[in-house]
C-alpha cells in the first residue's frame, strides 16, 4: 500500500501572519524526512499546518493526490499519526490507557475501546519492545520511555505517515539513538516519517531525505549528502562545521558533523 | 537462550497477573460504589426528626406498588413523600450532577483544581436568584431566573473567549474569561445585597446563597431532573473521548477529535447541570472539586470508569452530608456551609494521601 504525502508551495502561519513560505516536498512510505533548521524558523508552524491545527494560507497538501483541505480531523487521524514532544499530563493515566487512546479515530462516537482495540495497542507496545511498561503509570516513567509510549500511541492509530516533533529532545545520549533506531525500523516496515531534529547527525543516521529551513524562507530539500553540507549548516546555524567520514569496524562509512568554535 | 525465554515468559505472566488484579480491583470498587448510594438511601429514609422505621417504609413501599391500602398513620406517609423522599432525591441528583460536571471540567481544562463553577455558572445563578428575590418573584420564578442567569453567564464566558482566542490557546482563554465573568456576577450579587431591604430581602438573599435543601419539594426534584438528564447522558456517552482532551488541545486534535465541538458539548452539558443545581439549592461548594479527586484515587483517571464513579460517589456524599445537616443539631445547618466545612479539610487529606500526579 503506497501512500504519498505531497506538499506543494505551502504558505503557513498564524492568522494573517505568514511564517514560512513556498515549501514543497514529498514523503512516501518507507522514507524518513528529517527537517532541520534553527529555532524560530517555522518548523513547528509547518508541522501544525500539515496536522490541520493551522489553516494552510496558500498552496496545497495532497495525500495520494487527494487534497486534504476538507478532510475531517477524524479522517486525517487515520492516515497521519502525531508524536508530540513528551510532556506530563496532569493525571496519572496508565501506559496502556495512554496507548489505546490512539484508537480514538477508529472508535465510534459513543464507544470505548473493545478487546480488538486493546490488542492493536498491545501489538504497538510489543513492536517498540516496551511491554514491561504496560502496567506502569505514564506520568512516572522516564522521558525516554514516555517518548516510546507516545510513538506506540501513534502506531495504534495505524497511520501511513508519522509526524514527530523533535522525538529526541530531552533524551539522554543513549535514548536518543535508541529512539532513532526505532524510527528507522518503523520506516523499514513501510511508514513514511517526517521528523524535526536539532542535530544534523541524526539526519546522517537515519534519513533518506533532509529538508533544511533557513531564515528568510530559504528552503532546500533533497538527499542527506546534498543538503547537510558544511556551507549549508554554516549559513543556517551561523557556526562553522566540519563534516567527516569515519570507517567503522565492518567497513561501512559513517558520516557525521563536528561543530567548531568560530 | 533457554534461560532468557523462561525469564521472558515469567515477566509476561507476571504482567498479565498485575493487569487482572487491577481489573478485579476496579470491578470490585465499582460494585461497592453501586451498593453505597442504595445503602445510604435506606438509612436516610429512616433518619430525621420524624423517625420512620424500616418496616414502616417497606409497608408503605409495598402498598404503593401493589395498590393496597394500609393502616399506617398518614403522618408517616406525608413526611416520607412530601418531605423526606424529595429531599433525598434532590441531594442525590445535585451531588451526582456537580461531581460529574467537576470531573469533566478537570479533564477538559487539564487541571485538577477546577470546579464546575469555573465558567461562572454558580455566580450567574446566584445573581439571578438575588435579582429574583429583589423583585419579589415566587419561588418558582426565582428558580427559573436563577437557572437562566447561570446559563447566560457561561454563554458570556464562552463567546467572549471565542472572540479573544480565535482558535489558539482556547482553553486558557476560556478559564480567564470565566474568572472575569464570575467576578462580574459576584459583584452584581454584592450590589443587589447592598440595595436590598436589610430587614426582609437581605436575609433572604443571604440564606438563599448559603445553599440548602430544607425547602425542597417534589416540584423541585422534577425541575432538577430534566436538565440533569440532558447534561449527564451525553457526557456519559462520550466519556471515553474526554481522556484525549486531558493530553491537550493539539494531541486530541491529532487523535481525530474535533476539539471545539466536543468542548462546546461539555460546556453546555456541565452548565445545564451546575446552573440547575444552584437554582434549586443555592451554592453548594466543594462537591464538584473533591469528589472527582476521590474517584480518581479509587479507580484511576480513565473517564470510562471515572465518570460513573464520580456520579455514584457524588450522590452518596451529598446525601450523607445532607443527613448530617438536617439531623446533627436541633437547628438545621445550611448544606453549603457543611460541604465546605467538611470539604476543605478532606481535600487537604486527599492531597496528603495522593501525592503522585494529583491522583
Amino acid at each position: 500500500m503506497g501512500m504519498i504525502l505531497e506538499i506543494n508551495n505551502a504558505v503557513c502561519g498564524y492568522g494573517m501572519k505568514t511564517v514560512v513560505e513556498d515549501i514543497s516536498l514529498t514523503v512516501s512510505n518507507g522514507e524518513i524526512l528529517c527537517l532541520l533548521g534553527p529555532n524560530g524558523v517555522g518548523k513547528t508552524t509547518f508541522f501544525k499546518t500539515i496536522l490541520g491545527f493551522l489553516k494552510l494560507q496558500k498552496g496545497e497538501i495532497l495525500l495520494d493526490g487527494e487534497n486534504i483541505i476538507n478532510w475531517s480531523k477524524n479522517e486525517l487521524a487515520k492516515v497521519i499519526g502525531y508524536v508530540p514532544q513528551a510532556h506530563t499530563p496532569p493525571f496519572p493515566f496508565s501506559v496502556m490507557d495512554t496507548v489505546v487512546m490512539g484508537r480514538t479515530p477508529h472508535i465510534g462516537r459513543f464507544s470505548s475501546p473493545s478487546k480488538k482495540d486493546m490488542d492493536i495497542a498491545e501489538e504497538a507496545i510489543d513492536r517498540l519492545k516496551i511491554s514491561y511498561l504496560k502496567n506502569e503509570i505514564y506520568t512516572e516513567i522516564s522521558g525516554g520511555e514516555r517518548q516510546l509510549v507516545l510513538i506506540a500511541r501513534a502506531l495504534t492509530q495505524q497511520p501511513q505517515i508519522l509526524i514527530m516533533d523533535e522525538p529526541t529532545s530531552n533524551l539522554d545520549f543513549g535514548n536518543q539513538i535508541r529512539v532513532l533506531q526505532q524510527i528507522n525500523e518503523l520506516s523499514k516496515s513501510g511508514l513514511g516519517v517526517i521528523m524535526t531534529s536539532h542535530f544534523p547527525n541524526h539526519a546522517f543516521l537515519c534519513s533518506t531525505k533532509v529538508a533544511l529551513m533557513q531564515k528568510n524562507n530559504a528552503f532546500q530539500v533533497g538527499n542527506v549528502n546534498e543538503v547537510v553540507t558544511e556551507e549549508n549548516l554554516k549559513s543556517a546555524y551561523g557556526i562553522n562545521v566540519k563534516i567527516v567520514d569515519t570507517k567503522i569496524d565492518n567497513g561501512e562509512i559513517v558520516r557525521s558533523c563536528i561543530p567548531l568554535f568560530n | 537462550m533457554n534461560f532468557i525465554n523462561k525469564a521472558q515468559i515469567e515477566a509476561e505472566t507476571n504482567n498479565i497477573r498485575i493487569e487482572e488484579n487491577k481489573k478485579n480491583k476496579v470491578n470490585f470498587i465499582m460494585i461497592f460504589l453501586l451498593i453505597l448510594p442504595i445503602a445510604i438511601f435506606i438509612i436516610s429514609i429512616m433518619f430525621g426528626r420524624y423517625a420512620i422505621s424500616f418496616e414502616q417504609f417497606m409497608q408503605i413501599a409495598s402498598a404503593k406498588i401493589t395498590g393496597n391500602s394500609i393502616d399506617i398513620s398518614s403522618n408517616v406517609e406525608t413526611v416520607l413523600f412530601k418531605v423526606r423522599l424529595p429531599r433525598i432525591f434532590a441531594a442525590m441528583l445535585i451531588g451526582a450532577a456537580l461531581s460529574m460536571a467537576g470531573a469533566t471540567y478537570q479533564g477538559m481544562f487539564k487541571n485538577p483544581m477546577v470546579s464546575p463553577d469555573i465558567l461562572g455558572a454558580s455566580a450567574g445563578a446566584g445573581c439571578g436568584a438575588a435579582v429574583g428575590i429583589l423583585m419579589s418573584f415566587s419561588s418558582v420564578g426565582i428558580q427559573i431566573i436563577s437557572f437562566i442567569f447561570g446559563l447566560l453567564a457561561v454563554a458570556l464566558s464562552y463567546f467572549i473567549s471565542k472572540v479573544i482566542s480565535r482558535g489558539s490557546n482556547a482553553v486558557l482563554v476560556l478559564v480567564l474569561t470565566g474568572m472575569v465573568v464570575s467576578t462580574m456576577f459576584h459583584s452584581l450579587i454584592s450590589l443587589s445585597k447592598y440595595v436590598a431591604d436589610p430587614y426582609s430581602k437581605l436575609p433572604e438573599i443571604t440564606f438563599w446563597l448559603m445553599g440548602g435543601l430544607s425547602t425542597i419539594s417534589g416540584q423541585d426534584v422534577r425541575m432538577l431532573l430534566v436538565p440533569f438528564l440532558l447534561g449527564s447522558v451525553p457526557l456519559i456517552l462520550i466519556r471515553w473521548k474526554i481522556n484525549a482532551l486531558s493530553f491537550g488541545e493539539e494531541e486530541a486534535m491529532a487523535l481525530g477529535i474535533d476539539t471545539s465541538k466536543i468542548r462546546l458539548l461539555i460546556v453546555v452539558c456541565s452548565t445545564l447541570m451546575t446552573a440547575v443545581c444552584v437554582s434549586v439549592s443555592g451554592m453548594i461548594g466543594w462537591v464538584g472539586l473533591i469528589i472527582p479527586h476521590l474517584a480518581r484515587m479509587l479507580v484511576g483517571p480513565n473517564f470510562k470508569v471515572l465518570l460513573p464513579a464520580s456520579c455514584l460517589i457524588g450522590c452518596s456524599y451529598l446525601l450523607l452530608v445532607d443527613d448530617v445537616a438536617r439531623s446533627l443539631f436541633s437547628v438545621e445547618i445550611p448544606l453549603g456551609i457543611l460541604t465546605s466545612l467538611i470539604g476543605a479539610p478532606f481535600f487537604i487529606y486527599l492531597l496528603l494521601k495522593g501525592k503522585k500526579g494529583w491522583a
